[in-house]
């Protein structure tokens, strides 16, 4: 076998004249925590729903733990756990009857299913809880559930699509907790999310826009890659008429509200900041602070998209 | 085989949580039977009558006695002239009509055929059938009493009686009670909306809770899954067909002449077209508004044009060939068959044949529709 869990080769899927994902190509390694990182309707979904084999391909080929996904799609079933972005338990079945019913579905012996629900109620920390009605848990509690029904089965990949949508960051951080468990244990994982401080805890990422990924590495390289020019955060009045000022600089890279501040990416910090400072002092803008900062994943994200949009529009 | 246990099991919970459930599948059965054998009565009695009786012989008051102490007919007016009857009826007092012509005693007395005219209001097309029905009926029978009497008086001369056959005959249900002929009726249909209506709502349900999904990202086989629902509602049928069928023969004393055995495994191969039919609207429906227009766009045809209202000797051509892939004409046969005929299997093969095909059939149509796929 290789050591990837997962080949995609020029992947596409078209909803009508609509195309969702475009010839997307990646390889996961075993092992990895595998982010697939992008803005509403950027594609996250239809790729992973195309990976566990609920939907056609249009075009391109993927191997998931060795099987096509296009020639044998029960195979891969057998392979994968999946949580899905919406949840999609029985409401109205208790904690632990949802858990016996995918053990039943997914053929398991009675004495393993018994010390695997022993095993998730533990880990989803559901113990004292097994005949509550899922309806009645919390959203944390549910997505827990939810992934314990989906490695009830011991997968070898687990995909999990926006993991931890709509939940408090105290829960998050327990979800997270569970996933890079999970990971020690040897399962890949590939998760897909618009957190950005959640892409950070991946080994390796992918950044989807319109369909297209724009951009693969770990966060550093990530990082590194797309950021080769010092960033000042500028903490400035009329930010916004100073963002349209400093655009039409031939020595500004590019620039950036965050929050109340402006990310401004330059050719060399020093001249930089002397630059910067005089143009602002002739604009009469009162300067307040200048700071280099290392650039985070959403620099990155947004640096990646501006470019891509760039080019797509050329 | 674990996998349906495990649909089959999620399925009886889930039928057991839903409170509204228990009395739609047990108890709204009985109501229906109750309201079609108490309320829904199609014996007609005192049917208001007027009478020209032209001859005014023994004869004629003999058969107008046997005509009126029936108790189904009302004897309102009497008149002299044909055109009197008319507008009686063109006035709706009454509804039927007996005219007997000059020379109905004589012809009689000389053992030629005698002919009573009997007239029908169409407009109340319901009671007019009946009424004529009942007439024919009487008449027969005072002409058996009539050919009793000859062959006595004429025993010792060697001359046989001319003999008419009446046309009209009632056979298993003599006394024409429309209650004996609806309500095995009745049970046929709520077997079918029943099984149809839960089964339809079986698979697009899951989709539209978004727990298809799920479902279909496991290795389940589509065999499995159908299987696994149909289970359940194959023995909620059974039950219903228990409770309404009890009732009938105890409580409302429809004659059951045939084997329970034949009735229930027949309700079996009954069950499979309906439920193979919702299972099918299910895997074609987006959600379960679609599924029960559609149920029910497939069930109101299927009620009309199985006998259960419309004798289908009188349809026209086309509709009569349609009903031959109609599952439920087929069981309105067997079910009649066995409660008043006491039908056996020699009788019914042909029957529980054509229902088995069609079962198989649609089965096979929805495990082939349903692919796991998302769409
Ligand atoms: N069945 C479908 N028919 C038509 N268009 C679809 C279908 N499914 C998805 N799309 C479209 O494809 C695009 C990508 O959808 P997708 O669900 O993959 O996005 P996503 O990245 O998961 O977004 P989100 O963060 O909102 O979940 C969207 O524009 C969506 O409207
Ligand atoms: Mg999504």
């Amino acid at each position: 076998m290789t050591s990837s869990s997962i080949e995609v080769r020029a992947l596409s899927k078209r909803f009508g004249a609509f195309t969702a994902v475009d010839a997307v190509s990646f390889d996961v390694r075993r092992g990895d925590i595998f982010g697939f990182l992008g803005a509403n309707g950027a594609g996250k979904s239809t790729t992973i729903r195309m990976l566990c084999g609920l939907l056609e391909p249009t075009s391109g080929t993927a191997l998931v733990a060795g099987h096509d996904i296009r020639r044998s799609p029960e195979k891969v079933k057998r392979s994968i756990g999946y949580m899905s972005q919406k949840f999609s338990l029985y409401e109205d079945l208790t904690v632990e009857e949802n858990i016996r019913f995918f053990g039943g579905v997914y053929n398991m012996a009675a004495p393993d299913l018994a010390s695997r629900l022993r095993w998730v109620l533990e880990m989803a920390g559901l113990r004292g809880r097994e005949h509550s009605l899922t309806r009645n848990l919390s959203q944390g509690w549910k997505q827990r559930l939810a992934l314990g029904c989906a490695v009830l089965h011991e997968p070898g990949i687990l995909f999990l699509d926006e993991p931890t949508g709509g939940v408090d960051p105290v829960s998050r951080r327990a979800f997270w907790d569970l996933i890079n468990r999970l990971s020690e244990d040897g399962v890949t994982v590939f998760v897909t999310t618009h957190y950005l401080d959640e892409a950070e805890s991946c080994n390796d990422i992918r950044l989807i826009h319109a369909g297209r990924i724009v951009g693969a590495g770990s966060p550093s390289a990530l990082k590194a890659s797309t950021i080769r020019n010092p960033i000042l955060e500028v903490e400035c009045g009329r930010t916004v008429e100073a963002m349209d000022l400093l655009r039409r600089e031939p020595w500004v890279r590019d620039v950036s509200i965050f929050g109340v501040n402006l990310h401004v990416g330059v050719v060399e910090e020093a001249e930089g900041r002397r630059r910067l400072a005089a143009r602002l002092e002739q604009a009469g803008i009162p300067l307040r602070r200048i700071d280099r900062i290392v650039p985070s994943l959403e620099d990155v994200f947004l640096r990646r998209i501006e470019d891509s949009d760039k080019e797509a529009g050329r | 085989m674990k996998a349906v246990l495990a649909i089959l099991k999620k399925e009886f919970i889930q039928i057991r949580r839903d409170p509204r459930m228990l009395p739609i599948l047990f108890l709204a059965p009985v109501l229906q039977l109750l309201l079609f054998g108490f309320a829904v009565n199609l014996d007609v009695r005192d049917i208001p009558s007027v009478v020209c009786d032209q001859d005014r012989s023994p004869q004629s008051r003999a058969y107008l006695d046997a005509f009126f102490h029936s108790g189904y007919f009302t004897r309102r007016f009497d008149v002299g002239r044909t055109e009197d009857v008319d507008s009686r009826i063109d006035g709706g007092q009454a509804v039927m009509a007996v005219i007997i012509p000059r020379g109905f005693g004589e012809r009689l007395l000389a053992g030629r055929g005698a002919t009573a005219q009997i007239i029908a209001d169409g407009t109340e097309s319901q009671s007019a059938t009946i009424g004529l029905n009942y007439a024919a009926m009487i008449t027969s029978r005072y002409a058996q009493g009539l050919l009793a009497e000859t062959f006595v008086r004429l025993r010792g001369s060697g001359l046989r009686p001319v003999l008419i056959e009446p046309e009209v005959r009632v056979f298993y249900n003599p006394d024409l009670k429309s209650r004996n002929f609806l309500v095995p009726g009745v049970l046929g249909m709520i077997l079918m909306v029943m099984t149809m209506m839960l089964s339809s709502m079986g698979i697009v349900r899951e989709k539209e809770a978004g727990t298809m999904e799920q479902l279909i990202v496991t290795p389940i086989r589509p065999g499995q899954l159908i299987l696994g629902k149909l289970l359940p509602f194959l023995a909620i049928g059974v039950i219903d067909v228990v409770l309404v069928t009890s009732l009938a023969a105890f409580g409302f004393r429809v004659p059951f002449r045939g084997d329970v055995l034949l009735l229930g495994g027949l309700c079996l191969v009954f069950m499979l077209t309906t439920l193979g039919l919702g299972l099918f609207i299910s895997t074609i429906s987006r959600n379960q508004q679609q599924a029960m227009f559609t149920a029910v766009f497939f069930m109101i045809p299927m009620i009309l044009l199985s006998n259960f209202v419309f004798p289908i000797e009188t349809m026209p051509g086309f509709f009569r060939a349609l009903t031959a892939i109609i599952p439920i004409k087929y069981f309105f046969t067997v079910i009649r068959g066995i409660f008043l005929k006491g039908s056996g299997w020699a009788e019914l093969w042909d029957e529980a044949a054509a229902m088995a095909v069609f079962g198989a059939v649609i089965l096979a149509l929805s495990i082939v529709r349903f692919k796991k796929r998302l769409e």
